[in-house]
């Protein structure tokens, strides 16, 4: 009993908090999750439930394979948003933590795209991205026209292959330095008599890097692919702004929504359920590892 | 680095170490060309964006979208300020009450996870953290029926009750590892010993020492109440939504005046840049936050 005295307060004041996570959170998700095994395709309401009907004809009943098509997209975006953000987050971080004079104008700057929104910064990239070559080139194909380095000209996001590839630059550029943000304190956080142990031990800066620097880096990176990785996986704002909704470039976040309009809220909710379960799979194991190993500490 | 979050405090762990030295060999000379190529690249899309957004005619193509404008004029902006001005307002409206209401319910949960813990807090914890993660279209549907049934008002008071929220997970996540190591534990329990309560404690204590934690959540909910498009798409509309939609409408038609849309998105980043160039250390410390473990 004094123990609830002690601690009783404290789940008090936390309650309605978690009052409305449980209802905002687990329990749309479970209702979401309801509607998903129903037969609601039209405004008109369910009549009744129909299992796993709905996800089955996802992956093998849909029209063009378009879930499938969607999924792909995806994969393909994230692929080149994750080595692209991180390749180019850890190249900043290293270049400043060599010492760069007027650090913080170089870290201002590219930091400053987080501050964006992707439907602002879309406006502009759907027309660095234009697809016109030759003369008529504009955006990013007129500046490699006239570094004469047409083989870079691209059709960016209109090919229907590897569009998705280019729909990531936009995210590249704004999310790159962030990563840098990370990287970098995970640079200066590293303790300066590590580096100078191994000074005396004779090792050279590329023995400095590879052995002791980089290994300190770990989590950091392990963070920054969470992070980046989850973003990619709900990404929205930034494809309806620069292409609109179109099945060139269509992710199951902007599936879901499309198929919201047109009422099918069974077909839309096993949709969003399906994007959960992915970025869950991802999710659930780091918070997990996260909560033991602050145990450890 | 091993517990937590970054707190504010590390944004002061960004500052370089040593003075950069002022030889310059051949390695220096590929490290400033880098910086600078990529400084470049970076500033690229903001350099047509303001150009553009000048432009007014025949300067207005694909082909010379590089050049800067032969006749400067402002006329665009004009044009993007009257389709905007509504919803730049409501924005406003939106972004400040959503910072203060999830930093506040923040700070409280914050402190009852780092320093008035229960049996069962890590798992709690980790309950409430899922929620940032999880991709919203995945409540998005029954969302917008339990609002209308709750009564909240549509547009912006149902935006600013969604944004607390699903904000709570972040805001937690920022105070709780801001008071996990900022704020000794020795102090509580002194205070504890003294007889103070719950609330004495937080009021007295805790929330004085508090306002580099409110600058991070302050400054993280209100850019991220700003940028949002998905809740206010799937919640608002044109006439009684943020920012964000009124853009996309202006920017998005069948054949959009681009240096209209130029203007338009200059504005609508106005608020979050400024506050990033003003607050941007902090800001810093509040993208940090963002991740989990670092």
């Amino acid at each position: 009993m004094r123990r609830l005295r002690h601690w009783g307060p404290g789940l008090l004041l936390l309650s309605p908090s978690l009052i409305l996570l449980a209802v905002f959170v687990y329990g749309l998700i479970a209702w979401t999750t309801k509607v998903s095994l129903s037969d609601e395709h039209n405004a008109r309401g369910s009549k009744g439930f129909v299992g796993i009907d709905n996800y089955k004809n996802l992956f093998t009943n849909d029209i063009q394979d378009r879930f499938t098509h969607s999924l792909k997209n995806l994969l393909i975006f994230t692929l080149v948003f994750l080595v692209g953000a991180m390749l180019l987050g850890l190249l900043w971080a290293f270049l400043l933590e060599r010492g760069v004079r007027g650090e913080g104008f170089f870290r201002t700057v590219y930091l400053f795209p987080m501050a964006v929104s992707f439907i602002a910064s879309g406006v502009v990239w759907r027309w660095l991205m234009n697809p016109l070559k030759g003369d008529g080139a504009g955006g990013l194909n007129a500046v490699f026209g006239s570094l004469h380095l047409d083989f870079l000209q691209s059709t960016w996001w209109t090919n229907p292959d590897w569009g998705m590839a280019s729909m990531a630059m936009p995210a590249v550029w704004q999310l790159s330095g962030y990563v840098m943000a990370l990287f970098l304190a995970g640079f200066r956080g590293i303790p300066q008599e590590l580096r100078e142990a191994a000074a005396m031990d004779g090792a050279s800066t590329y023995r400095l890097y590879r052995n002791v620097i980089f290994p300190q880096l770990t989590p950091v990176a392990l963070s920054a692919l969470i992070i980046l990785g989850h973003m990619s996986m709900k990404m929205f704002d930034l494809i309806m702004s620069v292409s609109g909704p179109q099945w060139l470039t269509e992710v199951p976040a902007i599936y879901v929504w499309q198929t919201l309009l047109t009422s099918d809220y069974a077909k839309s909710a096993a949709i969003s359920i399906v994007l959960l379960l992915l970025v869950a799979v991802v999710i659930v194991p780091y918070l997990i590892y996260t909560n033991r190993a602050e145990k450890n500490t | 680095m091993t517990t937590v979050t970054a707190p504010p405090a590390a944004v002061e762990s960004l500052a370089p170490r040593r003075k950069p030295k002022r030889s310059f060999g051949p390695g220096s000379i590929v490290k400033y060309a880098l910086a600078i190529f990529f400084l470049i690249v970076v500033l690229m899309p903001l350099y047509v964006l303001i150009v553009t957004s000048f432009k007014a005619g025949s300067d207005i193509g694909v082909t010379s979208q590089w050049n800067l404008p032969t006749h400067w004029t402002t006329a665009s902006w004009g044009k993007a300020w009257t389709a905007l001005r509504p919803s730049f307002i409501r924005t406003f409206e939106l972004a400040i009450p959503v910072a203060v209401i999830s930093s506040v319910i923040g700070a409280a949960n914050g402190f009852v996870l780092s320093r008035w813990r229960f049996p069962g807090a890590d798992v709690v914890f980790t309950l409430i953290l899922f929620g940032m993660f999880i991709p919203y279209q995945a409540v998005m549907i029954p969302l917008r029926d339990i609002v209308t049934t709750i009564g909240i008002a549509p547009g912006i008071p149902t935006l600013i009750f969604v944004h607390c929220v699903y904000g709570i997970p972040i805001c937690t996540l920022i105070f709780r590892n801001y008071y996990a190591t900022t704020v000794p534990e020795e102090l509580v329990e002194a205070a504890r010993v003294d007889g103070a309560g719950l609330l004495r404690t937080f009021t007295r204590i805790i929330l004085p020492i508090s306002i580099p934690g409110f600058v991070v959540t302050v400054i993280w909910q209100f850019t991220s109440a700003w940028n949002d498009y998905l809740f206010a798409i799937f919640l608002a509309n044109t006439r009684n939504g943020p920012i964000t939609i009124a853009l996309n409408a202006l920017a998005g038609a069948q054949s959009p005046d681009y240096a209209a849309s130029m203007a338009g998105a200059l504005i609508t980043s106005l608020p979050t840049l400024l506050v990033y160039v003003l607050l941007g250390r902090w800001f810093i410390g509040g993208l940090m936050a963002g991740s989990v473990k670092s």
